[in-house]
């Protein structure tokens, strides 16, 4: 059986009160394993993100738990939590949010900076990432400086700096032409990927889907379908070992 | 820490813009608040010129007084009486009056006359020029080498003019610590050759000037002084005398602080408000570095150091601002009276402490309220 990387049991998170409460995520419970891209899908408003954010560790679900190899993310306290992201999370946002003042080698070197590592050492292993993400040349340019299919790289040298072991992207391929999109997606199947990292994606962009291994479709806070994708991947024997609807 | 710094530091410094208002707003404040106090400051020390300049212990003089200047003439046997108080060792008259210089235009010109004791001259100034013992010449009169000093038309010594109408003799120059307030040259003489010179009331002394056997002496003298219908003072106490009269007083006071309260409030509308503009536009860089996993003490570390970075340069440029406009000023206005003082220099400091914790306060606030899942739903 492969690794579980994350486990989620019956997640709810409803927003509001009284009468205008909202139901946003309904007893979702899933598991995502360790060397797997698990592809989200699902209309706007489905509760992807928010599940996402709950699994992530920064959306307190109202209930439910979430597992990351064991530890109960939300039992732990703010400060650990937040150590917790720092140190197993890596984050793509739909945004890319990256500093404009900082150069690109800084943003990169953002979580290595905030794990307390040596300024130089930091930059030093950011430049590295960047050649990993073929923006080895651009290491010295503040970010508006570069293409949106360059930012998102540079938001997945960020994401993969620390080496964590848990990678979210939202909807990284959403600010993207449909050939940098792929090339994106395809960059993280094979270069990112390996057989202790996890990836979740959400996505809408139906031309990205043969990068997955699994698909999960949430409809109205609720999740539809988990099923395999990918046949004849190298990824296919945990596609086949786990696609069962949770 | 210190590269969460770094990063705090580079997001402030590399927004040009932004950084820039925010100095302008806080040196703008600094400055106009150092300028405000250090008008002050000089002034009260002008106005207390004399007391420091005498050097004298202890003041006696009637209880109206309120300010050197203005001095209302004690009985000559008050100074008998005050010599005859246990822990005097001894005490001196001082005469201070004004009297009008003719200068060669036929145009008179108003000077401060201070008269010393004859026996000991106690208060003299030091002397640029001449001898301390040719203040007994004939007609002789030290005159002060200050901002004031032109309007004499910068006499030397030996020169004769006419003061009160009578013949009066330049004898030696004078530099003194602190010129006077109110403009007008000043010259040393004899006590008796000022009460000669200068017309007077019924009674002539100013003040009497008194050195006690020691400082344990100083509270009896003051208490036995009182009790005889006087008013007897040291040096702070009679300075700070002064100052109070200026400060409540007059409108000199009340005017300078709503000026200082004034540039305080306009300092911290303009840093708070573009502080505030640079978290809220900042805000979801601050969301995405708590979801990636900063700490909420971190972040306010960082928003701290922007703040107090800020509003230390801001000082910085403030005080040197008003340091350079005093310093134009006096090339022009020799006797302009301003003066930075360690107390001006930590109320300007204090009060930008308060512009930099009040937009501090409001960046944490909005800062810890943040959630990273907003930056998700973005």
């Amino acid at each position: 059986m492969p690794k579980v990387a994350i486990r989620a049991v019956d997640l709810t998170k409803k927003f509001g009160e009284g009468e205008a409460i909202a139901l946003a995520v309904r007893g979702v419970s899933f598991e995502a394993y360790f060397g797997e891209i698990l592809l989200v899908v699902g209309p706007s408003g489905s509760g992807k993100t928010t599940m996402l954010s709950m699994i992530s560790g920064i959306l307190r679900p109202n209930a439910g738990k979430v597992e990351i190899e064991g530890t109960d993310i939300w039992t732990l306290s703010a400060d650990r939590l937040a150590e917790f992201r720092l140190k197993r999370l890596g984050f793509v946002f739909q945004d890319y949010h990256l500093f404009p003042r900082l150069t690109t080698a800084e943003n990169v070197a953002v979580p290595l900076i905030l794990q307390r590592r040596d300024w130089q050492d930091a930059l030093a292993e950011a430049r590295r990432d960047l050649e990993i993400v073929g923006l080895g040349s651009r290491s010295e340019l503040p970010p508006v400086k570069l293409s949106g299919g360059e930012q998102q790289r540079v938001a997945i040298a960020r994401a993969i700096v620390g080496r964590p072991d848990i990678l979210v992207l939202d909807e990284p391929t959403a600010s993207l032409d449909g050939d940098t999109g792929r090339s994106i997606v395809k960059f993280i199947r094979d270069e990112i990927l390996n057989q202790s990292r996890c990836i979740i994606i959400i996505t809408h962009d139906a031309r990205i889907l043969e990068f997955g291994d699994r698909l999960m479709e949430m409809a109205d806070g609720r999740l539809t379908e988990i099923k395999a994708i990918g046949a004849g991947r190298a990824h296919e024997r945990i596609a086949n070992a786990v696609a069962t609807p949770a | 820490m210190l590269g969460i710094l770094k990063i705090a530091y580079k997001l402030l410094v590399n927004d040009r813009a932004k950084f820039a208002a925010l100095l302008i707003g806080i040196t703008f404040a600094v400055s106009l608040m150092m300028q405000m106090t250090s008008l002050f400051a000089g002034v009260l020390s002008r106005a207390s010129a004399t007391v420091y300049n005498t050097g004298a212990s202890i003041w006696v003089m009637d209880p109206a007084v309120q300010t050197v200047a203005n001095a209302i003439p004690m009985p000559d046997y008050v100074l008998d009486q005050v010599r005859s108080l246990p822990g005097v060792k001894y005490a001196v008259p001082l005469y201070s009056g004004i009297g009008l210089v003719k200068l060669k235009d036929g145009a008179y010109q108003a000077a401060n006359v201070i008269g010393l004791d004859d026996s000991t001259l106690f208060g003299r100034p030091s002397l640029l020029q001449g001898n301390i013992q040719d203040i007994f010449a004939e007609n002789g009169f030290f005159v002060v080498r200050d901002a004031e000093y032109s309007k004499l038309e910068s006499p030397g010594v030996g020169m004769e003019f006419e003061l009160n109408d009578h013949h009066a003799r330049i004898v030696g120059i004078a530099h003194v610590a602190s010129a006077g307030l109110f403009g007008i040259p000043t010259l040393y003489t004899t006590y008796n050759r000022a009460r000669q010179y200068l017309p007077s009331t019924r009674f002539t002394t100013a003040y009497i000037l008194v050195e006690p056997k020691g400082a344990g002496d100083i509270d009896a003298i003051e208490a036995r002084v009182h009790e005889m219908g006087y008013l007897a003072l040291t040096k702070d106490q009679f300075t700070a005398k002064i100052s109070d009269f200026y400060m409540y007083q007059t409108g000199l006071g009340i005017n300078l602080l709503l000026m200082t309260v004034i540039s305080f409030i306009v300092g911290l509308s303009i840093s708070g408000q573009t502080f505030y503009t640079f978290i809220i536009e900042n805000i979801d860089k601050f969301g995405a570095l708590k979801a990636i996993g900063a700490k909420g003490g971190e972040l306010i570390a960082m928003i701290l150091f922007q703040a107090t970075f800020t509003a230390l340069t801001g000082f910085g440029l403030g005080l040197g601002i008003c340091a350079l406009i005093i310093w134009l000023a006096h090339l022009r206005l020799p006797d302009y009276a301003a003066i930075i003082t360690f107390g001006n220099i930590g109320l300007a400091l204090g009060m930008v402490v308060i512009i930099a914790a009040v937009s501090s306060y409001v960046g944490v606030r909005k800062v810890l309220h943040i959630e990273p899942f907003d930056i998700f739903r973005s």
